[in-house]
């Protein structure tokens, strides 16, 4: 019988296949697969643990980024993606970062429950879900409408109800909200805008990733003293020294 | 029996040539647009590989192939005539994002994917001309000839219609031609027996009058949606409002409605004030510039004061500026801004200059044709080694767009920065001048410590006591300027520098005198990396600290103009492994991806020639108890390595004297071409002397000549930089036309040769010469930048040298 229908063979193999693959997806094996990428984003940290002066992540991020459930914020043909450390395309020339620059890039930030904080480039919002597990309010602006449309939804959709979102130009901030205890610039700009920083609270931080959709070169982060004196660093995702003889 | 060769198809086999060297300029400019210009090189050099199966295809088949003869020539034309716009549109509907290329390993599909379609229309122009040479095998001469002499044309005529044309039009162009070509072989080349005319012109005028009709509006670009201006495009209430396009790249203009542009890179942290109105200008659908909008008040461009590159006018008042490359002209603004009354401007893109000075002049506040603005249409290097006049600063900006004109040749030569270079901008400055360079920054850096290199480098060599008393460095978080002062710097100049950077929240790093407790304060790196490079680069140490850095800041030369190439193979292993931890962007991309290119190119040639070779040796012609066929293959391979080394090196030689790359490039490969193609005609005459007797006389006179201006060329150069514009043209014309006379000789007198001796392996030397062709641009690419020009044209004549000891002999 099924020598004689090899078509029908080959039709239920692939229905089997297509069976077994959306059962990987299922809510279980997402965390699993969100464990392992946080072991994996841990171990990277400790290899290159130089430029965070310190050796691991804040737990609370961490936690964060095991918790948001980062294949809601991914299209769905890049889901079996979704716990890959590595960006994924999310349409309109953007891109969802990837986990390990997410958390490093909030880590950064050195965030408390109650501050305030600001993101420019909603994009796939998953920054943003990060964002509001670890502070009550996040304010996120995003200047593709369909872009943002989207991110409100998945938002409502994830149980993040709370980040108050905006289609429009993130240049000159969310003056109603402000002042913030930490901004991040996800958004490419020609240059880091002056508003934004007066809109940082003394004591602020403000996180921009510098480089392609695919490549995050480097990390630029902006302090603002008590006295209002502004500083950023420059800080390499790596451990790499110019010279050799230098480690 | 003989075959005889009506002189139509000589004419069809111009066009043929014409076309597919008119067609791989074209898609060099066509993906550099859609995708990136390193990736594009990579593509078409794969591409071409299409000559190489060609020749292994004819070998295998040329019994059947020569049967049929003028039906597989109508046919290959009439593919190869559809096939050019064809597979570039069907190329560009391959999702391959080059970007994610070490993320996704789909992504080495997809590019292999557009190889393999972008091969097929080179593969059947070969078709149409390594069958030729079979066919007609006792008058290869002529037929090379012809060859050489289309691409000849080939090369001018792409040049042209990209000055007349959008680049995505020009695919119906030479669709058309190649259908004409196609109609004149069919109609005067073959007689009725042999071909059905009727059916065959028919269907060329049918393809001919469907691609006049509809080819137009479905060839439309489909550029990367991670380029800037695809990014810009989503946002709401933005439009194209103007395209121009030239050889060296289609502008785009972009307005935004909605949002201002505020295109301010650089800008400084603290700044209070931000851009006004402006449009964006992108080149090839990247490189974003603006136009800014000026109505005379300078106050309203007070944000071009908060740059590191304002710096200058901080120190001293300057009468005279020259900005070498101002683009849109946003350096012409600042220069306004501070009030100078003599600015000028250099920029090699005439459309530039035009969208300013004409389309969008109101909105430029008529910048480029206020009176204190002179207009220099040309290329920098030409301009300050022609031009006598000096200047208080010269300037060479951050948004320099000489970069564009790359998309003719490999990895960007750039004879902008060498110590050459910047010995003549240094020549240029007044008693207490500045000389000017402005930098994004890299991290960890490359390009400022290797222009602190060359700029050392120069200074030391001119004999010049101090030149730590000179420099001056600075940067933001973004960018850095290094400026070379005509004297020594003063206390008074120190101080206001000093105060310039405290207000901008701008590093120190380098002037007379710094101490490492004054550096690193506003923008705050793991390490001073810059002010240790120029400390280093100015001690004794220099050479040792230029070895021990991890990147290549060896300093460019006008031998190796290859500013941008950092990448150096020791770090190699120690990048590697960072690589699983975010180490990617520190991958010098553009030299690995030669280096990929090249691997893949002696694979597949690999593939092409060795493997028939142990599978079909009897297939290809060649009797089991010889070993002769080796030399034929030594000879082949020896040849399209060589000629295309010289013809390069030679190219890039003469950009210096001819100044306009893109002038020079269509000049000197014209010339190369057209006069190999005299050569290729005229080596008939030589077939009847005795055998080592005719290839010795081309390869004595092509190494002896190669070495004369090799050896000579400053003493060449300088004669023809003296001369008028023509007399440069015409005395670089004739010095390149007896080199390629006698480059065009060796080909055809092998073959001439083996038609004699053996004529079944004619198509497998055509396949042998293609593969070496492929493999040749690449490594030339490579060994220039790693040894320069004068070692890749010696490399040429040894390689001359071996294929004449190689010379299939009529013997064989």
């Amino acid at each position: 019988m099924i020598k004689k229908y090899p078509i029908y063979q080959v039709g239920m193999v692939t229905l089997m296949l297509f069976g077994l693959l959306e059962f990987s997806y299922a809510d279980d094996g997402f965390q699993q697969q969100r464990a392992v990428l946080v072991a994996e984003i841990k171990s990277d940290v400790e290899k290159s643990s130089d430029f965070l002066e310190k050796d691991q992540l804040d737990n609370r991020v961490l936690d964060a980024i095991y918790k948001v459930p980062r294949h809601e914020f991914v299209p769905v043909k890049q889901r079996r993606w979704a716990y890959k450390n590595r960006p994924l395309p999310i349409g309109y020339g953007q891109t969802i970062s990837q986990p390990a620059i997410v958390a490093i890039m909030t880590d950064l930030l050195q965030l408390e429950q109650t501050d305030r904080v600001l993101e420019i480039g909603t994009g796939s919002a998953y920054q943003a879900a990060v964002l509001a597990e670890l502070v009550d309010r996040v304010y996120s602006i995003e200047i593709v409408p369909e872009l943002a449309e989207r991110a409100a939804t998945d938002l409502q959709r994830t149980g993040y109800a709370d980040v108050n979102t905006r289609q429009g130009d993130g240049y000159y901030g969310w003056k109603e909200a402000a002042p913030f205890d930490a901004i991040i610039v996800t958004a490419a700009a020609s240059h880091i805008p002056p508003s934004l920083v007066k809109q940082l609270k003394p004591g602020g931080r403000m996180i921009i990733p510098v480089g392609g959709q695919f490549m995050v070169q480097h990390l630029v982060l902006v302090t603002k003293n008590t006295d209002d004196r502004v500083t950023t660093r420059q800080i390499l995702p790596v451990q790499f020294v110019p010279l050799t003889g230098q480690h | 029996m003989k075959a005889s060769l009506p002189l139509a198809y000589l004419l069809v086999v111009s066009l043929t040539s014409a076309s597919a060297l008119a067609y791989e300029v074209l898609l060099m400019r066509l993906f550099s647009i859609v995708q990136w210009h390193h990736f594009a090189y990579m593509i078409i050099s794969l591409a071409l590989l299409g000559y190489g199966i060609s020749g292994v295809f004819i070998a295998l088949n040329r019994h059947r192939l020569k049967r049929h003869f003028p039906t597989v020539i109508v046919t290959n034309l009439l593919l190869f005539a559809i096939a050019m716009p064809a597979c570039f549109l069907l190329a560009q509907k391959v999702p391959f994002n080059p970007a994610e290329i070490l993320w996704d390993p789909r992504q080495l599909l997809y590019l292999f994917a557009i190889y393999l379609v972008l091969t097929l229309p080179f593969f059947f122009a070969a078709n149409v001309i390594g069958l030729s040479f079979y066919q007609y095998k006792e008058n290869v001469s002529f037929l090379y000839a012809a060859d050489l002499l289309g691409a000849g044309i080939g090369s001018v005529g792409i040049i042209l219609l990209l000055f007349g044309l959008f680049p995505e039009k020009i695919l119906t162009v030479l669709l058309l031609l190649v259908v004409l070509a196609a109609l004149t072989v069919s109609t005067y080349a073959f007689d009725r027996q042999q071909l059905n005319k009727t059916k065959w012109n028919s269907a060329f005028l049918v393809i001919a009058v469907i691609a006049i009709l509809f080819l137009p509006s479905l060839t439309t670009l489909q550029i990367s949606p991670y380029k800037s201006q695809s990014q810009l495009l989503t946002m709401p209430e933005t439009k194209i409002i103007d395209r121009q396009s030239s050889p060296l790249g289609l502008i785009t203009v972009v307005e935004s409605n909605k949002l201002p542009l505020r295109h301010a890179p650089g800008l400084s942290i603290t700044a209070d004030t931000e851009p006004p109105e402006q449009l964006a200008v992108f080149t090839d659908g990247d490189n974003m510039s603006a136009i800014t909008a000026f109505d005379g008040d300078p106050e309203t461009v007070s944000y071009l004061d908060q740059m590191t590159s304002a710096l200058p006018y901080h120190l001293h008042s300057l009468s005279d500026v020259l900005i070498l490359g101002a683009g849109t002209g946003s350096d012409v603004l600042q220069a306004r801004f501070h009030n100078i009354k003599q600015i000028d401007v250099v920029e090699m893109n005439a459309q530039t200059i035009n969208l300013v000075q004409d389309q969008y002049s109101e909105l430029s506040g008529h910048i480029y044709s206020s009176p204190e603005v002179n207009i220099h249409i040309t290329e920098a290097r030409g301009y300050v080694s022609t031009n006598d006049k000096n200047y208080d600063l010269v300037s060479i900006p951050l948004m320099d767009s000489f970069g564009s004109v790359a998309g003719l040749h490999s990895m960007a030569e750039n004879y902008l920065y060498t110590e050459q270079a910047i010995r003549q901008y240094l020549q240029r400055l007044n008693p207490d001048g500045f000389l000017s360079f402005t930098r994004w920054i890299k991290l960890p850096p490359r390009d400022m410590p290797k222009l602190l290199a060359m700029v050392i480098n120069v200074l030391k060599k001119d004999n010049i006591a101090k030149p730590a008393q000179q420099l001056i460095v600075i940067r933001s978080w973004q960018t850095s300027t290094l400026l070379v002062k005509n004297g020594s710097i003063t206390t008074d100049e120190i101080n206001r520098i000093k105060q310039f950077c405290q207000d901008r929240n701008f590093d120190l790093v380098y002037y007379p005198g710094i101490t490492e407790q004054e550096v690193n304060q506003f923008n705050i790196l793991q390490q001073p990396f810059l002010y240790q490079a120029a400390t280093q680069l100015l001690g004794k140490q220099q050479n040792e600290f230029i070895d021990a850095y991890k990147f290549n800041i060896t300093p460019a030369t006008d031998d190796r103009p290859y500013f941008s190439q950092f990448f150096k193979w020791q770090t190699l292993p120690e990048i590697i492994s960072l690589l699983d931890s975010g180490g990617l962007f520190l991958l010098e991309s553009g030299y690995l991806l030669l280096i990929a290119a090249l691997t893949q190119a002696i694979v597949a040639s690999f593939i092409l020639i060795v493997l028939p070779l142990w599978l079909w040796k009897n297939k290809l012609g060649i009797q089991t108890d010889t070993q002769n066929y080796k030399q034929v293959l030594v000879y082949f391979f020896c040849l399209g390595l060589a000629f295309l080394f010289i013809e390069i090196a030679f190219i890039q030689k003469f950009i210096l004297i001819l100044h306009h790359p893109l002038y020079a490039i269509t000049t000197v490969l014209c010339a190369f071409l057209l006069a190999a193609g005299a050569g290729s005609y005229f080596s008939k005459r030589l077939s009847h002397y005795a055998d080592k007797i005719i290839i010795m006389l081309p390869v004595a006179m092509i190494s002896l000549l190669s070495i004369i201006y090799s050896m000579n060329f400053e003493e060449i150069s300088s004669l023809l930089l003296s001369q008028n514009d023509i007399a440069r043209y015409l005395g670089s014309v004739l010095l390149i036309v007896p080199l390629g006379f006698f480059m065009g000789m060796p080909f055809p007198l092998a073959l001439d040769k083996l038609s004699q001796t053996m004529p079944e392996l004619i198509p497998w030397a055509w396949g042998i010469n293609g593969c070496a062709s492929v493999i040749s641009a690449i490594l030339a690419t490579l060994i220039a930048m790693q040894f320069g020009f004068n070692v890749l044209i010696m490399l040429a004549v040894v390689l001359y040298l071996i294929a004449a000891y190689h010379f299939p002999t009529s013997k064989l």
